[in-house]
């Protein structure tokens, strides 16, 4: 019972761990890659009156840090009340 | 009214509701006073993080930098929101979960030793006393400018403000006037702004306004900035100048510090619940966003008005913000090609930087200066970055309200960052070094006490900060961030993430990014700033950077310790696992 249990903390804990990193990916991928790394290569390309680089860096990454955070606290709900039932169907 | 008026009239409101506040809301336990209660509504918690969080330096500074430095500010804008990614998804709910007051609390219990707990009390102390300093500069230039007092009266008046409702209200106090707080700092930065954008582009929404084109030409807004600059030898505005790894650097540091700063952690311990907490940190994101989005079309707003309101204007025609900010010593003018007219150009017009008025006037009614005139470029004005966004309105001629308006809301800026700052230093003083180290059996009564007593010991240093500022004040706010992220974001990180991590690991892994982080940047900045360049440094990461190779030396330090020495007890993972546990 108590190891059963220990499973499903387990099991809880790596698909939180694999939504943490996913989501910290695009979180990478929009500052670091869009708004640092890439930035040159991007701003050739133009969005309305924004270099494209550029307003990623000023605008986009913002944006996007914003709608990661409400993911995650969607994603995360979803994962504890799966975690939730199995607890309760097993008393 | 005149502007004066109208400002002592909003300030003198502003601060009235702030006290009722705390009045209301007087905290009777230590817990209310530390972390009010546990009973804040995630709403209102996101608010007074977000006014606890942008400080004088969001509020008064970041766009003015900006301003001046183009894209190469993107650094503030991401590196300032970024970390909230990081709070939300790695140390909010688990620290939430944990259940304690402080963030030593947290590394003391996790690496069961109070050698770690000690360490992590003076990280605080020294990252919250260097962000303070920055403060109650901005609060000074605040009243200096809009009510002609002087700088020191203005500290006074601010500290025994703050003092009031940081020591009758404790944390349930700051929380409530900081939503009130935030809803006044966020309108002041709205309503010119908007207006701005209206008058420049016609777009109502600044964030679109700085990418549409301009009302008087069919130009896009960007394209014509970028333009003028070239024409006036500087770098067009949206290409950088800094290397893409200072930058990397730069922004990764203020990143990690956001997420490592105490006085922002500790506001997630004051909601009822761990998914509150993930809640909170979303709203405090968006909160903050709406002010940071705007930055950056406030930033090019104010630097397409500043080159054609007074590049080639005759001084005697300059307009009057120009010469109330030279009054105030934050602008200066000198006539290289005695011509009468300002030129505005790259580099720096005077020798030192800084100018140094005399007490005399030019021929043309100018505050003459002692500065040699800088021999490689033809610029004739020093302009100091911080008065951008209090000179944004005058600069566009908005009304004397709104002007009077953006003071109150850089009061409310500077006054809500530094309340919540003095609330973490006084807390770790009583909580974890009088309480939990030196006298365990105090009653809640007295410790009550000493967290107010405390209270008052560092309003009076931050305001001696403010009114004898050390010249290195503006300098070191930046570092503030570099040394939280070299310190408690990784110690904290691991704590969570690591069942392996002990506690010879994370005080070694501490004290030696503190080290490392620290002498880089004294070593730079104070011992031979001469050297303060980018062929000097490590990799060419600046000292603003560095805070991110310090928590990497922070990380590699305490693994190899902690694979060296006894792992840590059985009953540390135990409570991991409680903390994990949903």
């Amino acid at each position: 019972m108590q190891e059963k249990q220990n499973n499903q903390i387990d099991t809880y804990w790596q698909a939180n761990i694999r939504l943490v990193l996913g989501l910290l990916s695009i979180w990478f991928l929009v500052s670091f890659g869009c708004g640092i790394l890439f930035v040159d290569f991007l701003d050739q390309f133009q969005f309305f009156g924004f270099n494209l680089g550029f307003w990623f860096a000023q605008q986009g990454s913002i944006y996007v840090f914003v709608i990661l955070i409400f993911v995650y606290i969607h994603r995360i709900k979803k994962l504890e009340q799966i975690f939730d039932k199995d607890e309760s169907t097993e008393e | 009214m005149t502007v004066k008026l109208l400002t002592y009239f909003f300030v003198g409101i502003s601060f009235a509701v702030y006290i009722g506040i705390a009045i209301w809301s007087r905290a009777s336990s230590t817990s209310e006073f530390y972390v009010a209660g546990k009973g804040v509504h995630p709403i209102a918690n996101g608010m007074a993080t977000a006014a606890d969080w942008m400080s004088a330096a969001s509020f008064i500074s970041m766009a003015g930098l900006i301003a001046f430095l183009g894209r190469d500010g993107s650094v503030y804008l991401m590196g300032w929101t970024g970390g909230y990614v990081l709070l939300a998804l790695l140390l909010a709910p688990y620290l939430r979960k944990f259940g304690q007051f402080t963030v030593p609390d947290f590394i003391g219990s996790r690496y069961y030793s109070s050698a770690a707990r000690i360490v992590a009390v003076i990280c605080l102390i020294i990252v919250s006393f260097t962000y303070i300093a920055g403060q109650m500069r901005g609060v000074g230039i605040v009243f200096s400018r809009f009510l002609e007092v002087d700088i020191n009266s203005g500290v006074l008046i601010g500290m025994v403000i703050v003092f009031i409702y940081a020591v009758l209200g404790g944390m349930k106090g700051i929380t409530y006037t900081q939503v009130a707080q935030y809803c006044v700092l966020i309108f002041a930065y709205l309503v010119p702004a908007i207006f701005i954008s209206i008058m420049m582009t016609g777009n109502p929404v600044p964030q679109f306004g700085f990418g549409d084109q301009l009302l008087e030409s069919p130009v896009y807004l960007l394209e014509k900035l970028d333009g003028l600059m070239v024409q006036l030898g500087f770098d067009a505005y949206t290409s950088g100048s800094k290397s893409t790894i200072d930058v990397f650097c730069i922004t990764a540091a203020l990143m990690l510090g956001t997420a490592g700063l105490p006085h922002v952690i500790v506001r997630f311990f004051t909601v009822p619940s761990v998914s509150d907490a993930r809640k909170s940190a979303g709203y405090a994101l968006i909160f903050i966003a709406i002010l940071y989005t705007t930055a950056p079309a406030v930033a090019s707003f104010a630097r397409l008005n500043l080159l054609e309101t007074t590049h080639n204007v005759s001084y005697v025609e300059a307009p009057a913000w120009f010469k109330n900010w030279e009054n105030i010593g934050l602008i200066a003018w000198m006539d290289k090609n005695n011509d009468g007219k300002i030129q505005y150009a790259k580099g720096n017009a005077l020798q030192p930087t800084k100018p140094l008025y005399t007490d005399q006037r030019g021929i043309n009614g100018e505050r003459t200066l002692s500065n040699l005139a800088h021999p490689n470029n033809a610029n004739e004005v020093y302009i100091d970055r911080d008065i951008m966004v209090l000179a944004t309105p005058e600069i566009a001629k908005l009304p004397a309200w709104i002007i009077a308006l953006v003071a109150a809301g850089a009061l409310a800026a500077a006054l809500s960052t530094a309340a919540g700052l003095l609330l973490v230093i006084s807390t770790a003083v009583s909580h974890d070094l009088i309480k939990q180290t030196l006298a365990r059996q105090i009653s809640e009564k007295k410790e009550l006490l000493y967290a107010r007593i405390s209270v008052l010991v560092a309003v009076i240093i931050a305001g001696l900060f403010g009114i004898y500022p050390p010249a290195f004040v503006a300098q070191v706010v930046a570092f503030a961030f570099g040394l939280a992220a070299a310190t408690l974001f990784p110690a904290i990180l691991m704590g969570i993430f690591s069942k392996t991590m002990n506690r010879e690991g994370a005080v070694t892994g501490m004290l030696a990014g503190l080290s490392f982080t620290l002498i880089y940047i004294i070593y730079f900045k104070f011992i031979h700033p001469e050297l303060n360049f980018a062929e000097h440094w490590l990799w060419g990461i600046s000292p603003e950077g560095i805070g991110f190779i310090g928590m990497i030396v922070n990380l590699v330090t305490s693994s190899l310790v902690s694979l060296m020495t006894p792992r840590p007890p059985e009953y540390i993972g135990v409570m991991i696992d409680n903390i994990r546990r949903p």
